[in-house]
This record gives C-alpha cells, sequence and structure tokens, in this order.
C-alpha cells in the first residue's frame, strides 16, 4: 500500500486520520437526530448557565458575609461604638462625592501614583531586562540593588522631603522607588528561568539574538513578569498611604488624616474601602493582562 | 552546491566531513580524535552506548556547542535542522508559528502550511502546543526542520519518547519526507532495528571514536525476517556489546531493561504495517 503513493506525502501509516476526525464528525453527529441533540444541548447549556450562576455566588458569597457581619455588628454594637455601620458609611460617601472633594483628593492621589508608577516599572522592568540579558551588566548592578531592596523603602519618606521637599516631587519619588525592586527581581528571574533546551532549539532555528529575545525569552518570562508587575501596584498603593500621612493638604491619604482629626470614622472607612477597591481593580486589570498574554498555557482557557 | 556535476561513480563532495574532532568536559575525553563524513542524500544511523558522546557529536555538527576542543576538519553545511527527543516547540506560539519560526521571506507562513500538511497535520495550525499528543508534537517538530529545506538532518532519538507503533508510522514519514527534501541525514537511535530501517549507512561510536561503520545492505523491504537483516542486527548488538541470542528470545522477560533487545518483538509485529 505505501508504494502506490504518489506526489502527496501524508503519512500512510496515517495518524492524521485522527486529526481529521476530530473536526468533521462533531456536525455530522447533529445532522443525525436534530430535534433531540438541540433539546439536550439547550438542557445542557441551562444547567451550565445555572451552575455558573452558583459558582459566581459562591465566588461572592464571602464578601456579603463579611457585609453582613459588619452591618450585623455595628447595628448590635458588637464592634463597639466607634465603628460606622455601612450604612453610615455608604452615606458619609455619597455626601463626600456629592461636595466634590472625594473626586478631587481621588484625583489627586491617583496621579501620585500614576506618576511613580509611570517611571518606577518601566525603570524595574528596564533594569531586570538589562541584568538579565547581559551578564555584564547583572555583575555591575545586580549587588547595588540587592542592597537597596534589603532597606524597606518607606523609611525613606522623611529623607525624601528633606531631599526634595514638601511637594509632589518627594511623593512621586518614595512612590517611584518601591516597585522598582519586585519587577527588577522578577523579570531577571524570569529570564533566568526560561527552558535553555527551547532556546537552543530555536537558535537553531536560525534566530537572532534580537529574534531569540523577542520570541522566546521575553515570552518565556512573561508569566514572572507578570507575578512582579502585581506586586510592584500592590506596593504602590501601599507607599501612597504613607506618602500621604504627612505634609499635604490633599489626597485620599489627607482625607482621612483629616477625617481622624474631627473623629469621623465613617470618612476614615470611604478611605479604607477606596483603598482596598483601588487595590482589587488594579489587581484586575493584570489578571486580564494574564489572562490574555498566558492563554496558551494549559487549562487557562475554558475552564 | 557543486554535487550534481558528477555521476553515481564519482563521489560528490561531502556534506560532512570530520577529522579528528575532540572534544573534552573537564578534561574528560567524550570524542576522541574522531572522524566521520556523511555524503550529501546520505542517510546516517549513528548509534552507541548511552553516555558515548552521540549527543555531543551531534550539538557539535549542530552549531549549538560552542566549546569543541579540537578538530582537524570540520565542515558542515551552512543550512543545518536539528531535532531532538522532546520536540522544544515554544509553548507560548501556535502551531503554524512555531514552524515559521525564523523563516525568512513574505512567503513563510505559506510554506510553514505546506509543511505541516507534509506530516499530516493540516487542520491544526492554530492549535497551541500543549493541545498535542507527542507523536503530533514531533511531527511539528519535523516540520519545523524540513520548511528549512536543511542540506543537514540532525535528529536526536527524534522518536525515543513514543510508543512502538506511532514510531513505526514516523518511520514510514520521515523516510518518505527525505526521499522528497533529499537532505544529509544523521539520526541517533538507540534502537538497532530503526537504524537498519531508516538508514544507507550504520556507524556505531565507542570510546569516542568512530568503532565501525557499516553499510546496510539489507533489500528493499527491510523485514526483519530475512537473513541479512538478521546478520547486520547481530553484529550491530554485538558491537554495542550485546550478547545477540539473548535479542531474540521471542518475549522479552522484563521490558524495564530498555535495551535495543526488547525492540525484536515489536518491530516483528509491526513490519507488516
Ligand atoms: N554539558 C556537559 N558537561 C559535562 N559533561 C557532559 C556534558 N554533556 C555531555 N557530557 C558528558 O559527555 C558524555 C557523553 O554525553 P552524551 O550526551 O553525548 O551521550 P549520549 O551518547 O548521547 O548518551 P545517551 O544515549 O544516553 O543520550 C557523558 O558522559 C556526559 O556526562
Ligand atoms: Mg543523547
Amino acid at each position: 500500500m505505501t508504494q502506490s503513493t504518489a506526489p502527496p506525502l501524508v503519512a500512510p501509516g496515517d495518524p492524521p486520520p485522527t486529526d481529521a476526525d476530530a473536526s468533521p464528525p462533531a456536525p455530522a453527529s447533529t445532522e443525525r437526530s436534530p430535534g433531540r441533540s438541540t433539546a439536550r444541548s439547550a438542557r445542557r447549556s441551562l444547567a451550565g448557565a445555572a451552575l455558573a450562576a452558583a459558582l459566581r455566588l459562591r465566588r461572592v458569597s464571602g464578601l456579603i458575609a463579611v457585609l453582613l457581619l459588619w452591618w450585623l455588628g455595628s447595628g448590635q454594637g458588637w464592634l463597639g461604638s466607634t465603628t460606622p455601620s455601612p450604612g453610615s458609611v455608604w452615606s458619609a460617601a455619597v455626601e463626600l462625592v456629592r461636595s466634590g472633594e472625594y473626586t478631587h483628593h481621588l484625583g489627586v492621589s491617583l496621579e501620585r501614583v500614576g506618576k511613580g508608577l509611570a517611571i518606577g516599572i518601566p525603570l524595574g522592568i528596564a533594569l531586570g531586562l538589562a541584568a538579565g540579558l547581559t551578564r555584564a551588566v547583572e555583575d555591575v548592578i545586580d549587588a547595588p540593588i540587592q542592597a537597596f531592596r534589603m532597606l524597606p523603602h518607606l523609611a525613606l519618606a522623611p529623607v525624601f522631603i528633606i531631599w526634595f521637599g514638601i511637594g509632589e516631587t518627594s511623593k512621586t519619588m518614595l512612590i517611584l522607588i518601591g516597585p522598582i525592586f519586585p519587577l527588577y527581581i522578577n523579570v531577571l528571574h524570569g529570564i533566568r528561568g526560561v527552558d535553555n533546551r527551547l532556546v537552543e532549539a530555536a537558535r537553531s532555528c536560525g534566530l537572532s539574538r534580537w529574534g531569540l529575545t523577542r520570541r522566546v525569552i521575553l515570552p518565556g518570562a512573561l508569566p514572572q513578569i507578570l507575578v512582579g508587575l502585581r506586586q510592584a501596584l500592590g506596593i504602590g498603593w501601599l507607599t501612597l498611604v504613607v506618602a500621604e500621612q504627612t505634609a499635604t493638604t490633599s489626597g485620599i491619604g489627607y482625607l482621612m488624616t483629616d477625617a481622624r482629626e474631627f473623629l469621623r470614622t465613617d470618612v476614615m472607612f470611604v478611605v479604607l474601602v477606596t483603598y482596598a477597591l483601588l487595590g482589587v481593580l488594579s489587581d484586575l486589570l493584570v489578571r486580564l493582562v494574564e489572562r490574555r498574554a498566558l492563554a496558551w498555557r494549559r487549562g487557562y482557557t475554558g475552564r | 552546491m557543486a554535487t550534481h556535476s558528477g555521476g553515481l561513480t564519482t563521489a560528490p563532495a561531502p556534506a560532512v566531513r570530520i577529522t579528528s574532532l575532540v572534544r573534552e568536559f573537564a578534561g574528560r575525553r567524550v570524542l576522541d580524535e574522531l572522524d566521520l563524513s556523511i555524503a550529501p542524500d546520505e542517510f546516517v544511523a549513528l548509534i552507541g552506548r548511552s553516555g558515548s558522546g552521540k549527543s555531543t557529536l551531534l550539538r557539535v555538527l549542530g552549531g549549538i556547542d560552542h566549546e569543541v576542543t579540537g578538530y582537524e576538519e570540520l565542515t558542515a553545511p551552512e543550512n543545518v535542522s536539528v531535532v531532538f527527543q522532546d520536540a522544544r516547540l515554544l509553548p507560548w506560539k501556535r502551531v503554524l508559528d512555531n514552524v515559521a519560526l525564523g523563516l525568512p521571506g513574505s512567503d513563510a507562513e505559506a510554506r510553514a502550511r505546506t509543511a505541516l500538511a507534509e506530516v499530516g497535520l493540516a487542520g491544526r495550525e492554530n492549535a497551541w502546543p500543549v493541545e498535542l499528543s507527542g507523536g503530533e508534537q514531533q511531527r511539528v517538530a519535523l516540520a519545523r526542520s524540513l520548511v528549512r529545506d536543511p542540506e543537514l538532518l540532525l535528529a536526536d532519538e527524534p522518536f525515543g519518547a513514543l510508543d512502538a507503533l506511532t514510531r513505526l508510522r514516523m518511520h514510514t514519514l520521515l523516510k518518505q519526507l527525505c526521499a522528497r527534501h533529499r537532505p544529509a541525514v544523521l539520526l541517533v537511535t538507540h534502537d538497532v532495528d530503526e537504524a537498519i530501517a531508516l538508514a544507507d549507512r550504520v556507524v556505531v561510536l565507542d570510546h569516542g571514536r568512530i568503532a565501525a561503520d557499516l553499510r546496510v545492505d539489507v533489500p528493499a523491504p527491510r523485514s526483519p525476517g530475512t537473513a541479512r537483516y538478521a546478520a547486520l542486527r547481530d553484529e550491530l548488538l554485538t558491537l554495542l556489546g550485546l550478547d545477540p541470542t539473548a535479542g531474540t528470545v521471542p518475549e522479552p522477560a522484563d521490558p524495564g531493561a530498555s535495551q535495543p533487545t526488547d525492540t525484536t518483538p515489536k518491530n516483528a509485529k509491526g513490519s507488516d504495517l
């Protein structure tokens, strides 16, 4: 049978049929008994939707329980007389938004974080890339960066105020410093962790050094880089809290300090919830990027 | 290349010529003044004990090893492709992009498509490598090598991780592909039967040198039943330091011992496919 094959070269021992099978038979079988299978698939999709709804409910159930406990606890006085109820926090939030204060302070804070991260993140990535791709650079910059990393950067706040004044520069600088380290470390480790066998195979396909970097090393390091990005964002928010605690008259941190002066715990809670939401949102953003960029991982989609 | 001028009688310039190749690892000599040459279009199987330096030799020829200790002559074509035991596809690139990796020209994608069709994977262009079976991944790797139209194809136990049946199918496929693309081939294998089934020549690596260089003169349907096949097989097994009579026992007592001996029954059964 082998001898009879003319030009087209599909393996006669035919593993292909298994591949060819994979797609065509599916529609064929639906045609055979259209009524029954649509009914069955409709039932299945209904059950699937119910299951998905149940899963979604399960995912938010913990959050709802916490809110419920808070509400109950503040109503019954379990949480002490200084803890505001969710209701009073909500009305404080509405009032703040209405007066325009909230938007103003949130805007200022977002600008500070935005500026800091806009410089800190690229800087961290650049340092990580430089060290990861070139041994000589790693040899030179790794030791100082590791030393700086051990220094809790928040301790620099008073020093920065002396160096850069009490204005925006000192705050931006503080927020800028934090994210550099997690990104540097994760980018470097991500690159070092790329499977050398893949690099070899790709190089034997004739990729240049740049092609190798772009198509093999960076995609291979990407999961780790995204971990670094998540840590960096977390640190960014944390630094914002510290940066806005002193020497400022704007930002949600100021809102908090100001509320403390007047024992407005409801306003303080509005700020706390804001911090939580900002953290969750930025994490969600990275997760979205992750889902798109790492779709090649087994089990990442459709589960 | 300047190979097609001569007739059948005059030997064309070899695709590979190695003389006195030495490769040491931390002072330990793995390749010891090794000589080998491979003609264009020639299919050479390289066998040898584990640790004898087969992969080392292949890596030198593939330009992956940049720390060769010494040589007198080391000629290999510019255009070399390597297939490894594990497919080594980039998991973040779809199958088609893996095949087209590093291919120059605007027709790269079309050529990759053709190559995938050749290995029977048309329709799977957009799959992720993790979605393929081991045999399918290895076929993609084969397509990735051959789409470059290499003058020399290096394969390091490319079918070692596959089951016996898939392996036989891959043999047929590889034979066809080689007949079409006509590269010189150096195939590393543990399997004496695989070597006899595929190669024009079998070379045995031992103590860092080519210890034997045998032409496979078994007539066309190389079925294990023939006397010439059995004689060559016995000779190769002996060269590998195995007792050939032990290899002809119909049912291997211990399939766990992954020596070439336990392939006999599988191949005997598979030969009628
Ligand atoms: N990078 C390396 N560093 C040190 N020693 C090495 C290295 N690569 C190979 N060797 C040594 O060289 C010898 C030959 O290795 P090689 O991988 O070529 O063997 P092989 O014939 O391919 O074996 P197998 O059949 O098991 O794959 C081995 O003893 C191995 O330990
Ligand atoms: Mg090996």
